[in-house]
């Protein structure tokens, strides 16, 4: 191995590559655009049709309740809900979305409530759908609250404490520190993101190095120097780690800022997520809790993911040397991405813990033991068969990059 | 010196078996000679070249280029010769001076050294105007003459060019056969691949034919008017290759 080769083949790359706009798009700027675009992007839609549809006042109707004019009256009195007239089609009108919600009051509701054994009222909806479920709840709560002020009357009229239907109450306090929520909470997305755009990171600048080259004909040309295979092999493996790990990088970096700049916004300043762990917290209004993740994980998590980039790396660089052009590459790798997803999103799956045995599962391992760092757990004995595991694989595949590169089939193949 | 004793190189085709892409050749070039390697399509002179560069193992025999043996010293080998085919070809979002540096790197030259040959080199080629623009808006011509001056960073004593004039139009064309016949005159050993009967013609010392992976016939143009009593190479070339198709 002659490290000056590598050294002047690597810088060649990066030069090349830089140069490159698919390899910038998917090592830098999607890396970087992605967690704002997710943030503020679709965040910001999502909420301004949440909010759209929470301002709309949802139109239901009433089956029944000619039995029951005082409930009825109380119900198109709601400012809460739009009492329109009843059809005969409701269900129809339900599900083509020309009403939200419809009630069934059962025959002689009002009586049943004097009396004290009311049938069940019936709610209908339509599941899944966002203004109908929005419809159907302000009718639970309208009844809910008819439920309650009954109770309070009849325990009055018996001269009984309200207390009697409701001896106690409670609530919730978290114990958790900001950093714990904020790991059990983006635990399993960071990982996820860090894993694909690893994988993303070092697949074009594999393809673009190996099979673009063989189809652009200047593997030839470089084959024709007197340098090593071996050496030109590293070379373009480090260009590739450097596509993985700046992706990782931009999309960290990127996620900091976006954390940051939203917290702000959120709390009016002040409001980091990354990195302030101790501070941050303080700033919190009473009684909630801002989520942070741990530094000390984060660096955890980049430690890592290094030799899973390396991995990703090598693989990427030998299915690209094996295609014998740039579309064919494409056609080996993106399936391949389905097959890195799937580890990565069991990992985000609750009630999935780390085990020795699933601590040798490439990808799978480093998902849930990320999850784990960045709340501030660290089980020692897993992280070193995960790091030791993933060295070992990267190695692996490596070494078959290698093995590829010295296969005259393979370097000519056409 | 390029010198091949029996070089034989055969590949696995899993629908053809095996295949003798270039069967028992033996051949010697001395320094100030070119050799012409003429054959059709096919024929087996893209593989002996390849072994030749070292960019293909022997299966069988050996060669000796510039006094380093291809199989044992294929680095030593490679920092002795230049290579320039239809195929290789230049990076595209380098510049020429970029290209040019980047293979006087990998052939150990030092940055001062680089400079000081890509200028001569570009003095001689005439690539001032060219030299800083990337090579994906070039002209062929312009590629071609960044082509050559990569080859000759390293002033490499041995020369291979594999169907250098392939696609070419007639200026370019011409071009590199000036360029071929200069190394020839500054000494170096050249061998010159191609199925252009007039190229080997105007420009070869001495002329193998290969067909089938085997060098059929070989010697000077007017050794082998003689042997086969044509004037015209592409009648010699037809009664050499038509007699061993007929076989």
């Amino acid at each position: 191995m002659n490290w000056t080769n590598i050294l002047t083949i690597y810088l060649k790359e990066l030069k090349d590559s830089l140069r490159d706009r698919r390899t910038l798009l998917s090592t830098i700027i999607i890396p970087t655009l992605v967690m704002p675009l997710l943030t503020f992007g679709v965040g910001k839609v999502a909420s301004g049709v949440i909010g759209k549809a929470r301002s709309e006042t949802p139109t239901v109707m009433i089956l029944g309740g000619e039995d029951s004019p005082g409930v009825v009256a109380r119900l198109k009195e709601s400012k809460k809900i739009k009492v329109v007239p009843t059809s005969l089609d409701w269900k129809e009108d339900i599900t083509e979305k020309k009403v939200r919600a419809a009630v069934q009051l059962p025959e002689k509701f009002e009586a049943g409530l004097t009396a004290g054994a009311a049938a069940a009222v019936v709610i209908y909806h339509y599941e899944g759908e966002m203004k109908s479920s929005f419809g159907a709840g302000e009718l639970e709560k309208f009844f809910r609250e008819l439920r309650e002020e009954t109770t309070t009357e009849r325990l009055a009229e018996r001269s009984l404490p309200a207390t009697l239907a409701k001896p106690f109450d409670f609530k919730r306090e978290n114990v958790a520190p900001p950093e714990k929520v904020g790991g059990n909470l983006f635990g399993g997305v960071v990982p996820y993101l860090i894993i694909i755009l690893c994988f993303t990171g070092a697949m074009y600048p594999a393809m673009d190095l190996t099979a673009g080259e063989k189809e652009r004909g200047t593997m030839e040309t470089l084959l024709c120097s007197p340098v090593a295979r071996v050496d030109i092999v590293l070379g373009k493996f480090l260009m590739v780690l450097t596509g993985s790990l700046s992706a990782m990088g931009f999309m960290l970096l990127s996620m900091g800022v976006t954390a940051f700049v939203a917290g702000s916004l959120l709390m009016g300043g002040g409001g980091g997520a990354v990195a302030k762990a101790g501070s941050a917290g303080a700033s919190a209004p009473a009684g909630s809790v801002i989520p942070l993740i741990d530094p000390l994980g984060l660096v955890g998590v980049l430690a890592m993911v290094f030799p899973v980039a390396v991995l990703f790396a090598a693989v990427a660089l030998t299915i690209s040397l094996f295609a014998k052009s740039y579309k064919e590459a494409q056609s080996y790798l993106a399936p391949l991405m389905i097959v890195i997803i799937m580890p990565a999103v069991i990992g985000i799956l609750p009630g999935i813990d780390l085990n020795a045995r699933l601590a040798l599962v490439p990808l799978l391992n480093l998902s849930l033991v990320c999850k784990e760092m960045l709340s501030g757990v660290w089980h020692w004995n897993y992280i070193a068969i995960i790091f030791g595991s993933s060295c070992v694989y990267a190695a692996v595949a490596l070494w078959l990059a290698v093995k590829m590169f010295n296969r005259e089939d393979v370097i000519f193949r056409a | 010196m390029i010198e091949a004793l029996h070089l034989t190189k055969t590949f696995r085709d899993k629908k053809r078996g095996e295949i003798r892409a270039a069967d028992d050749i033996s051949f010697r070039v001395s320094p100030g000679q070119i050799y012409g390697l003429l054959g059709a399509n096919g024929a087996g002179k893209t593989t002996t070249l390849r072994l030749l560069a070292t960019l293909l193992k022997p299966t069988g025999g050996s060669a000796t280029v510039a006094g380093c043996d291809v199989a044992r010293e294929p680095e030593k080998v490679r920092t002795q010769v230049g290579f320039l085919a239809a195929s290789t070809a230049l990076y595209g979002r380098l510049t020429a001076r970029e290209m040019i540096a980047y293979f006087g790197k990998l052939n150990g030259l030092a940055d001062a050294e680089i400079r000081a040959r890509t200028k001569r080199l570009a003095d001689e080629l005439g690539m001032h105007d060219f030299l800083d623009r990337r090579c994906d808006t070039f002209s062929t011509g312009m590629k071609q003459k960044t082509s050559i001056a990569r080859t000759l960073i390293h002033d490499p004593a041995v020369m291979i060019f594999d169907e250098p004039t392939l696609g070419l139009d007639v200026m370019t064309a011409r071009a590199i056969v000036k360029f071929v016949r200069e190394c020839r005159n500054r000494g170096k050993t050249v061998i010159y691949s191609t199925h252009v009967m007039s190229e080997v013609e105007k420009l070869c010392d001495t002329i193998g034919i290969i067909h089938g992976g085997k060098l059929m016939a070989e010697g000077t143009l007017t050794g082998l008017r003689a042997t086969f009593g044509e004037q015209d190479m592409e009648e010699i070339f037809v009664k050499i290759v038509g007699a061993e198709d007929a076989k």
